[in-house]
């Protein structure tokens, strides 16, 4: 399927209009959900790390320094990631195994059109995209809702959240984020479309249904997986 | 031009469903495989059209082995060839205009205000004028058929399948379709083939008929000799209504 995705598209304006679309329809319609996830987690680290901070000896900006670490190595990536592929690997699985339900998919292929490539590769693209910049946006938001929590709640003062975040902050740890959103973004692409294109037409709705949540349990494995070894690969 | 399937057998899981099927689809014709369901009339257009790959014989388009090309020698045939599907298989996301302007965009070098006076021809000609920015689920079935007759002409195709075009149609409409089907092929000297197990089409256009019985060529003919024949499955078939079978005494 991979391969059939990456052959030489039909025309390359479908393509980049396909693209845009998936772009607004992967990216842009999940930055709401998103944004509010990423505000509450960093809100919720805060809490919990100053909650479980009891000792005079660990200085208060730990709080920041703890919260920017978790944001922007695992929380903002990984986290936002297993949440996309249940939001966009769904959508995407039921979207093509409808396609294939109601013979929209033989309609192009009996145009002789590479249905593969016209209907998968833009979500892969787009989802390359537009991921590393959805993970960008929910690090700041995370931040932001972690110092919101913090200061509005008297947990700790602005000034100490932010020496906090920018204590010992290697840049590094932002492209290892955004390198494993890379492989996260492939695979939230490719899985459901492979489990929605390949959807047996014979079980109708039900198998339609059945696509979208083995497409979620088997990219949120995947995830996990590919985050573990680059992970250990990357930090070790 | 025609298409000739010669021995055409495929199974799946270990089942066979066509039996070695042969067969000339005639040119400007409306050609009908009829047969009762599970026959494997759908089976054999898959197989035709390339859906399906066969596991014996061959489909030639116009004196050119389909069934030896590979995918990439197959797209000029392919774009040859116009289908409507049972259920329509329009794009959803798609409005009325730009399912029918879909393959002049995928295929065609033409400007895009060529495109949409081709759209409204195809449009007009299937009696759907000012439509173009409905979508699928906002016209009726039958409307829905239309819109993907004038997909499947927008090409100018040399070959047009017509998968059950009256399923879920009321009687009415589905006559409106079947002599919408014949008269574009009249009128472009397609060859058609339509399948179907309404006899209501086969006794309207049903010009060159081939009745499938458990995958096999069992009869050909035209709607003339359909009513006449002696075989006995062919006559199931035709008179399988009471009204039919009392009409079937009258006759003789």
């Amino acid at each position: 399927m991979i391969a059939a995705a990456f052959k030489k598209p039909e025309k390359w304006r479908v393509l980049g209009k396909n693209f845009i679309h998936e772009v607004h329809s992967i990216g842009i319609s999940s930055l709401s959900i998103v944004a509010l996830l990423s505000l509450f987690m960093g809100a919720v680290m805060v809490i919990q790390t100053a909650s479980n901070i009891d000792s005079v000896l660990i200085p208060a900006y730990t709080v920041g320094f703890a919260t920017r670490q978790s944001m922007i190595l695992e929380f903002s990536s990984t986290m936002i990631c297993l949440i996309l592929a249940g939001k966009v690997g769904s959508n995407i699985a039921s979207e093509i195994g409808t396609m294939r339900l109601t013979e929209q998919i033989d309609a192009l292929e009996v145009m002789g059109v590479n249905s593969i490539n016209h209907l998968v590769l833009p979500k892969i693209l787009a989802s390359l995209f537009i991921f590393p910049f959805i993970v960008l946006i929910s690090m700041g938001l995370g931040l932001i809702g972690g110092g919101l929590i913090g200061t509005q709640a008297g947990i700790i003062t602005l000034e100490k959240y932010i020496m906090g975040l920018q204590y010992y902050f290697d840049p590094f740890s932002i492209t290892y984020s955004l390198f494993k959103t890379l492989f996260f973004a492939f695979f939230i692409a490719t899985i459901p479309s492979y489990f929605g294109y390949y959807v047996n037409p014979s079980g109708g709705a039900l198998e339609v249904g059945r696509s979208g949540t083995k497409s979620v349990v088997a990219s949120s494995m995947v995830i996990l997986l590919i985050n573990l070894i680059i992970t250990y690969f990357l930090l070790l | 031009m025609s298409i000739i399937v010669n021995n055409i057998q495929k199974g799946f899981n270990g089942t066979e469903i066509l039996k070695g099927i042969s067969f000339e689809f005639e040119p400007g014709k409306t050609n009908l495989i009829i047969g009762q369901s599970g026959s494997g009339k759908s089976v054999l257009t898959k197989c035709i059209v390339g859906l399906y790959e066969v596991d014996k014989g061959e489909v030639i388009y116009g004196g050119e082995n389909f069934s030896a090309m590979n995918k990439a020698e197959r797209k000029h045939i392919r774009t040859q060839i116009g289908m409507l599907f049972q259920g329509s298989a329009l794009f959803d996301s798609y409005s009325v205009e730009q399912n029918v302007m879909f393959p002049l965009i995928m295929f065609s070098d033409m400007s895009k205000e060529e495109m949409i006076d081709r759209v409204n021809f195809c449009l007009k000609r299937v009696q759907l004028e000012n439509k173009n920015h409905l979508f699928p689920s906002e016209i009726s079935g039958g409307m829905q058929k239309r819109v993907a007759i004038a997909r499947a002409i927008a090409l100018n195709p040399k070959y047009l399948f017509c998968d059950e075009p009256n399923s879920g149609l009321d009687p009415k409409t589905s006559i409106v379709i079947d002599n919408l089907i014949h008269d574009l092929t009249k009128e472009y000297n397609m060859t058609t083939v339509v399948i179907t197990h309404d006899m209501n089409s086969v006794m309207e256009i049903g010009e060159n008929i081939m009745y499938i019985h458990k995958g096999e060529n069992w009869w050909t003919g035209d709607k003339h000799s359909i009513v006449t024949t002696e075989n006995k499955e062919i006559g199931d078939f035709v008179y399988a209504s009471e009204f039919m079978k009392q009409l079937r005494g009258k006759l003789s």
